[in-house]
């Protein structure tokens, strides 16, 4: 619930800070994400790099990469995903805590890429789970990523807690596994999944 | 005493030994999502105890199709495709594409355009070996700290590849006949200012790290490739070189002008991963050698040999372009019949090949030293399934 933005800054000159539980909740977290350490392709270079001294992803709270995804808020798909790991990609987003975020990371996870016209490589991981943050790019810069970092912190500052736009970990309705794909005879099957891959209808501009 | 026993997956059947302490022998699938596979690389290792008694790659978990998509495109669309094979070093896999159709094609490439092309490989030879000095030690247990030293000075060379070609990784730079766009001299000082520097962190990561107690212990004597393998299983590269056999494609094929350069092939002796380790490091003093010298000699005149790129034809034949990776020999085989794009489109990818005698330099060490003897192969997963 938001106060009176003046009241609040009088009482913290008293020496009073006053805040809500959800506030201090969504600070705390979104000021520690824990990345799953896991690369895929290309972009996980840069996703070291980003880690590295130069661009210091630990400013912003989310440098310990946990090699398990047990221990992880935050799965960055850095990199192709192809056909054959596409079934592991959703196992291990899986398996990781709620709440959790993905950030699709660089051209061929969000959509394919440069190589989306070929046999085996999956058009976008967002056709099989929930996507957060989407980075353009081939491969994004380490800036990006940072953007796209505070992007995500920025989102988790409004999560809520209670209510009716509550959390999806808050919400025993929601569902917290997503649909595993397997080998069919010929692609995935399914293709998609449709609880999560909506996207809008395309409709053709009438002709003038 | 046990009896001999069959796996359930793979059907090996392991016979136990006289007298040994009954272990169970356990099948454990490491990867495809492990820290330190190098991106997504699976291996079937049987283990008795922690005795590798079996291994198996397992490959295709990054299969992109670009054979198949190099031979639906026309002859220059290939170039950004070939940066991603090898991604720590596009420079390199780009000059061998175009000196496989320069080849083909017969196009002279201008005296200044070779200059340009030795430094930027050797730049990229310097970026790929400081890399993997820093992942080989954090797979050995050194957690990030030789991982950020060999980014450190990696961001400084890719600086200078982002003010000559606009990308960092993906630079896209070389193109039939030449490269891209021509170097300043502004852009030739800098460069000569950050070869000079690179002997200083060679230097610092040496005194860190290479007398290691630690290092010594995890790397000396542990998956020693033979001689004899390592020339049967056309091992190429640094990891054919630590194990003795002296053949560089540089020296051999003399391709591009690297016959005016004085530098030496460094060569280890015993061929194990300490080796491996050891003559990158040399290879990068050498390659420092390389550059100073180009960098010095770089002539004036045209970078490009004027090939017209708008429906560019290859004359109807086959054949096989190398150059000398930072990884080993990264061969193209080409088939034209004439038209606008490649009939047939094969690569000869360095670390592929490496990896296949993965098995052999693993059987009897520990599950720990997989994770080393992994990193010293140097793979890309991008060039191993393309």
């Amino acid at each position: 619930m938001a106060m009176d933005e003046s009241l609040k800054s009088e009482l913290q000159k008293a020496g009073v800070f006053v805040t809500s539980i959800e506030q201090l909740y969504n600070w705390g977290r979104k000021n520690s994400i824990w990345p799953l350490q896991f690369g895929l392709a290309c972009c996980a270079i840069e996703m070291i790099a980003t880690a590295c001294a130069r661009y210091d992803m630990a400013r912003f709270g989310a440098e310990v990469f946990r090699p398990s995804p047990r221990q992880a808020d935050l799965m960055i798909v850095a990199g192709t995903v192809t056909k054959k790991m596409a079934p592991q990609v959703v196992r291990l987003f899986n398996q990781m805590p709620e709440p959790k975020y993905v950030i699709a990371m660089g051209a061929c996870a969000i959509s394919g890429g440069p190589f989306k016209e070929g046999y085996n490589v999956l058009k976008g991981i967002d056709r099989y789970i929930p996507v957060d943050v989407h980075i353009p790019g081939c491969p994004p810069r380490p800036e990006a990523l940072l953007h796209a970092l505070i992007t995500l912190q920025k989102q988790i500052e409004q999560d809520h807690l209670t209510g009716k736009r509550k959390l999806r970990a808050y919400d025993r309705e929601q569902k917290a596994e997503w649909l595993v794909p397997a080998y069919g005879e010929h692609d995935l099957e399914p293709p998609r999944n449709p609880e999560v891959w909506k996207p809008e209808p395309q409709v053709r501009p009438e002709a003038k | 005493m046990i009896q001999p026993f069959t796996t359930p997956e793979s059907g090996y059947t392991l016979i136990p030994k006289e007298g040994a302490i009954e272990t169970q022998t356990i099948e454990v699938s490491m990867g495809p999502h492990h820290p330190s596979t190098h991106g997504v690389f699976r291996m079937d290792v049987v283990l008795d105890g922690e005795e590798v008694k079996r291994l198996k790659p397992v490959f295709g978990y990054l299969h992109r199709n670009h054979e198949q998509l190099a031979e639906k495109m026309n002859w220059l669309g290939s170039i950004p495709f070939t940066d991603r094979l090898d991604y720590f070093c596009s420079m390199s896999n780009n000059w061998a594409y175009c000196h496989a159709v320069e080849q083909l094609a017969g196009i002279k490439v201008p005296e200044r355009a070779e200059y340009i092309r030795v430094i930027m490989a050797e730049l990229t030879r310097l970026i790929n070996h400081s890399c993997l000095a820093g992942f080989l030690l954090s797979d050995a247990g050194a957690w990030g700290t030789p991982l950020l030293y060999a980014f450190r000075e990696r961001e400084k060379i890719l600086d200078l590849f982002e003010s000559v070609s606009g990308a960092r990784m993906m630079c896209n730079y070389m193109r039939f006949g030449g490269v891209r766009a021509d170097v300043s001299d502004d852009w030739l000082a800098c460069a000569r200012k950050v070869v000079e520097n690179y002997p200083r962190f060679l230097d610092e990561l040496e005194a860190l790290i290479t007398g290691n107690e630690i290092l010594l212990a995890r790397t000396q004597q542990v998956g020693i490739l033979p001689r004899e393998l390592a020339i049967n299983a056309s091992v190429t590269g640094p990891m054919l070189r630590a194990s003795g056999v002296d053949y560089d494609i540089r020296k051999v094929d003399r391709y591009g002008i690297y016959d005016r350069f004085d530098f030496r092939v460094p060569l280890g002796e015993v061929g194990d991963v300490y080796d491996r380790y050891y003559v990158r490091i040399l290879e990068m003093r050498e390659s420092v050698k390389i550059l100073q010298q180009a960098l010095r000699d770089i002539p004036e005149g045209p970078f490009d040999a004027g090939v017209k790129m708008r429906n560019f034809k290859v004359p109807a034949g086959d054949g096989y372009g190398r150059i000398e990776a930072p990884k080993g020999e990264l061969g193209f085989y080409l088939v034209s019949d004439g038209g606008t794009r490649p009939y047939r489109y094969h690569v000869r990818a360095p670390s592929f090949i490496n990896l296949t005698i993965l098995e052999d330099m693993c059987l009897g060490h520990k599950v720990a030293d997989v994770i080393v003897i992994l990193g010293s192969v140097d793979i890309v997963r991008g060039e191993v399934d393309r």
